[in-house]
């Protein structure tokens, strides 16, 4: 498995041809409490920078950017009733869709971890 | 992910509990040229809650003080507002709007006669709009004087629990009368104590000297039940309320009549007139406004923010949310919206576009929340 990251603090989480996406713990702590999350479609086709979701906090709605292009092939659909795992296990449980990508090669466009920590401390 | 925060270059003012808010650990951010807490740790949800439950203490020393006096001040501020402020008792608090000639607003505000004379009006009004409307009353009243109380910090205490919490600095002011406002000497220092608020519960604003406000505020934060509030909770609390936010839900395009307001002119003032705009808001009263400041809940989980479109079920546009977002006390989306005045009755079932997509809604009473006013 391997964890990719966007400037835009998304991460996309890699086994095989299938990319698990969501945001990273500081976008989560940035939004404040998430209370609702618009999840695309299965099938979609999505490309690397369009939307992949939409997550609102109590103040604002922020679009998700896809870290990725491929077609959705689930949608973590319990993030209907309790938009909060995304902020309680963003990494984990508060994953937002599964694609299948169409160019993996886009992955090396994107941080490792440790690229991403150092990202992080420039903020 | 977009960037949930806006960013400013322009240097921001700063109230005097601004290093109380930091060590506190908030999230600060700009608001009316002012660096304001947004949020603090336990986040927008836990501290709207805490409000409705217990006590919020909220930072508004943004909002703009003065006090208005000379002779006959009450009978000239009337020419600029259509609130009864001759029928105040000495140590009521009004509010009222600057009107326009046209009727439309130039900010809300809250007035407070200060004696049986009329001669002294104490003012509150929106921090974004402070210099406009100091400037605006001191060119059409240049016979009264404007003393703008810069040197006051403002202290919002809101809460179920706030009387109980205010009566152990204050004996007694847990019997004032709701929209009253009494000048408490304590220890030397001149507080003006008012119960009023923005949060739809029973409370408190508290004006003290900006040297005594951060010893004030600490020792309400000793009291347990009392947490501090950043405006994030102050604005989805003000919302659940039904009470308009200047600049989203009232401006100089509507009239107090197209925002629902009409509860805040008097009988006199209406058959009077005597402010800025009377004959467009007297048309209005007659007549009915051709559209009107409406409650809007959504169904499902979405919330309908400022700007969305609202349609009828085949698509006619006829209206825009002005203010929206996630009411946590009602655990669902609220907003309020202009509709056309056809439109405006409540049960009416509506569409709220998203994001372009049409979702159903109804216009709704408000407040989407009880008010808990102290009524004695």
């Amino acid at each position: 498995m391997t964890i990719r990251y966007s400037k835009d603090h998304e991460y996309i989480s890699v086994d095989g041809d299938v990319g698990t996406i969501g945001i990273t713990d500081y976008a989560q702590n940035a939004l404040g409490d998430v209370v609702f999350v618009e999840l695309p479609s299965v099938g979609k086709a999505i490309t690397k920078g369009g939307e992949a979701a939409v997550v609102e906090s109590v103040k604002a709605a922020s679009e998700v950017f896809s870290p990725a292009s491929g077609t959705v092939v689930e949608v973590n659909s319990d993030l209907e009733a309790t938009p909060s795992t995304v902020n309680e296990d963003p990494a984990g449980k508060g994953w937002f869709i599964k694609i299948k990508l169409s160019n993996p090669s886009e992955l090396d466009e994107l941080m490792d971890d440790a690229a991403y920590q150092d990202f992080l401390k420039t903020l | 992910m977009t960037d949930p925060h806006s960013h400013s270059d322009t240097p921001l003012k700063q109230t005097p509990l601004h290093d109380l808010h930091v060590k506190l650990g908030a999230r600060m951010a700009a608001f009316a040229g002012y660096d304001m807490p947004i949020q603090y740790p336990s986040g927008i949800l836990q501290e709207h809650l805490h409000t409705r439950a217990a006590v919020g203490l909220f930072d508004v020393s943004h909002m703009g003080q003065a006090i208005l006096s000379g002779h006959d001040a009450v009978k000239r501020l009337e020419t600029l507002v259509p609130g009864d402020l001759a029928a105040l008792a000495p140590g009521r608090i009004r509010y009222t709007q600057f009107l326009n000639e046209d009727g439309g607003i130039l900010d809300d505000l809250m007035v407070t006669r200060l004696n049986q004379s009329g001669d002294q009006l104490y003012l509150v009004v929106n921090a974004g709009r402070k210099d406009a409307d100091f400037a605006h009353v001191r060119a059409r009243l240049p016979h009264l004087t404007l003393n703008v109380l810069d040197d006051r910090a403002l202290i919002a205490l809101q809460g179920p629990k706030a009387a109980e919490v205010l009566s152990r600095h204050f004996p007694g002011v847990d019997t004032m009368p709701f929209m009253s406002l009494r000048h408490i000497e304590k220890d030397g220092i001149a507080f003006y104590i008012s119960r009023s608020g923005y949060t739809g519960e029973d409370g408190y604003e508290i004006s003290v000297p900006a040297t005594h406000a951060v010893a004030f505020a600490g020792s309400l934060l000793q009291a347990p039940e009392v947490k501090p509030i950043g405006l994030g909770a102050r604005d989805s609390l003000r919302l659940e309320s039904g009470l308009c936010l200047y600049g989203h839900d009232i401006d100089t395009t509507t009239t107090p009549v197209e925002a629902a307001l009409m509860w805040s002119i008097s009988k006199r003032r209406r058959t009077e007139g005597g402010f800025p705009g009377d004959e467009r808001v007297r048309l209005q009263l007659a007549h009915g406004p051709s559209r009107a400041r409406v409650g809007l809940l959504p169904e499902g989980k979405a919330p309908a923010r400022e700007g969305c479109d609202i349609t009828t079920a085949d698509g006619v546009l006829i209206g825009k949310v002005t203010s929206g977002g996630f009411g946590p006390s009602l655990n669902a989306p609220v907003a309020m919206a202009y509709v056309e005045a056809e439109h405006a009755r409540i049960g009416t079932p509506v569409h709220v576009l998203v994001r372009g997509k049409p979702l159903k809604a109804t216009i709704a009473k408000m407040p989407f929340v009880p008010q808990n006013y102290y009524r004695g």
